[in-house]
């Protein structure tokens, strides 16, 4: 690599320097714009005691169930993992830590951390359980909680196009959580679809720029669909 | 005779007006997007990131990386827009979103929301509820009246843990439309032949009944 060239060809590449009991996020909404081949080679590496902070965690046998698979996955911040009956077994046993978030509070807790605010005030989750043990404040009449922002070691993407020098676009509903995340890693991995020149990006249209992104590489995706709903055409 | 879900979506759907931003839950109140009026243009919320959600795709429109927040396959509607979690939130804490509408386990006098969990059940999460719930001025929940055995699920006090402390305004259930003011329900409408004893005797919260209770149109 040299300059602002981020692109790197192999997964060790993009994976160098994660190890056991890391911090992570991980992208995607479902199993919509995940980084499926870094979870994959996150498998294979073999590395444990990880926190993902994640909207969900997968299904069984994709996305970030195949980690669970291999109980790789100490701790999990999600909001909703209903669809993985791992989870349940592990979650039920203790092997695993989950900290269930409100989706909105993840997402602020994300874009706070990669954007320098410690905590911010909310009012998701004042009165419930979410609040308890956190400081709250009542402003102008009305309760709010203290949330702490969140960073990783590690935040693995999945972006649309990237140029090399890791400028990012996303597309349709695969963008969710990845935008906050790529600001919220000290290393950020990128998993794209299609890698252009530097210049071929309109800079009227990116998403993300390449100040956030670390390493961009490029895969090849299943997208497996959850819920394929359709009507008569 | 209690109302279907269907019914229940198509009264819900009165409360629509034109020009409505509108984030509708899994469940009954994805039904509403049924039932919008003729002429009338609503832009339904997706919070995974989609505003302008469309029908349900054909078979050659369907696209992995275009779902809707239940994780269907979904398409886009003409001036849709596309956002992050982050900017999809900003929306709905913010306020900006016209209505909501989600189901819910109990709700209770007080406008207090149970939705996402149920203790030594399995706990799937709470998703996007508690946001919209805590971001939304204008919420309306819906529910069946009563569980399977009979319990109201209209109660003085929540015994599950809430989603939501003192934000429900409006119930429509199997049987009743209710709004929740000054610390008790207040009958507004009863579905077409059930009776008002009926509803006195399902539900637990207090309950204000009105001289006059007119019969839903739907």
């Amino acid at each position: 690599m040299a300059g602002f060239n981020k692109v790197v060809t192999s997964y060790d590449e993009a994976l160098a320097g994660l190890t056991d009991d890391m911090t992570l996020m991980v992208g995607g909404f479902g199993l919509c714009g995940i980084p499926e081949n870094l979870i994959i080679k996150m498998r294979d590496l073999g590395v444990k005691g990880l926190t993902c902070i994640s909207n969900n965690a997968g299904v069984d046998d994709f996305g970030l169930g195949l980690l669970l698979q291999k109980k790789q996955i100490s701790r999990i911040y999600a909001s909703y993992v209903g669809e993985n009956a791992l989870f349940e077994q592990q979650m039920l046993s203790g092997e695993l830590d989950v900290i269930l978030t409100p989706q909105g509070t993840l997402a602020e807790k994300i874009r706070a951390g990669g954007a320098g605010i410690p905590a911010f005030f909310t009012a998701t989750g004042y009165g419930t359980p979410v609040a308890d043990g956190k400081e709250t404040r009542e402003i102008d009449g009305r309760h709010y909680v203290l949330e702490p922002s969140l960073t990783a070691d590690f935040a693995l993407i999945k972006a649309w196009k990237a140029d090399t020098m890791g400028n990012l676009i996303f597309r349709n509903t695969a963008m969710n959580f990845n935008p906050m995340m790529a600001t919220a890693g000290k290393i950020t991995v990128v998993e794209v679809e299609e890698i252009v020149p530097a210049g071929e990006l309109d800079p009227n249209f990116i998403h993300t720029p390449g100040i956030y992104v670390d390493r961009v590489i490029k895969g090849t995706f299943e997208k497996r669909i959850e819920q394929r709903t359709v009507r008569e055409g | 005779m209690s109302l279907t879900r269907e019914q229940i979506a198509a009264r819900i759907a009165q409360e629509l007006q034109d020009g409505f931003y509108v984030n509708l839950g899994i469940g009954i109140p994805t039904l509403v997007a049924n039932y919008v009026p003729e002429g009338m243009e609503v832009m339904l919320q997706s919070e995974n990131g989609l505003l302008g959600m469309g029908q349900f795709p054909t078979e050659e429109e369907v696209d992995a990386d275009l779902i809707n927040a239940g994780k269907q396959t979904v398409t886009m509607a003409t001036g849709a827009s596309l956002f992050s979690s982050a900017e999809s939130f900003a929306m709905i804490r913010g306020g900006h979103v016209d209505l909501t509408v989600l189901g819910a386990f109990e709700v209770d006098v007080s406008g207090n929301i149970a939705s996402w969990m149920i203790p030594g059940k399995l706990i799937k999460g709470m998703g996007g509820a508690m946001d919209l719930v805590a971001g939304a001025d204008n919420i309306i929940v819906t529910m069946m009246h009563a569980d399977k055995k009979g319990n109201s699920k209209l109660l003085d006090s929540c015994t599950l843990p809430l989603t939501g402390a003192q934000c429900i305004k409006k119930v429509v259930t199997d049987l009743a439309v209710l709004e929740i003011k000054d610390g008790a329900f207040h009958l507004l409408e009863r579905a077409p032949g059930v009776s008002v004893g009926e509803i006195i005797e399902k539900t637990a919260g207090k309950l204000v009944v009105p001289d006059d209770v007119p019969e839903m149109k739907c």
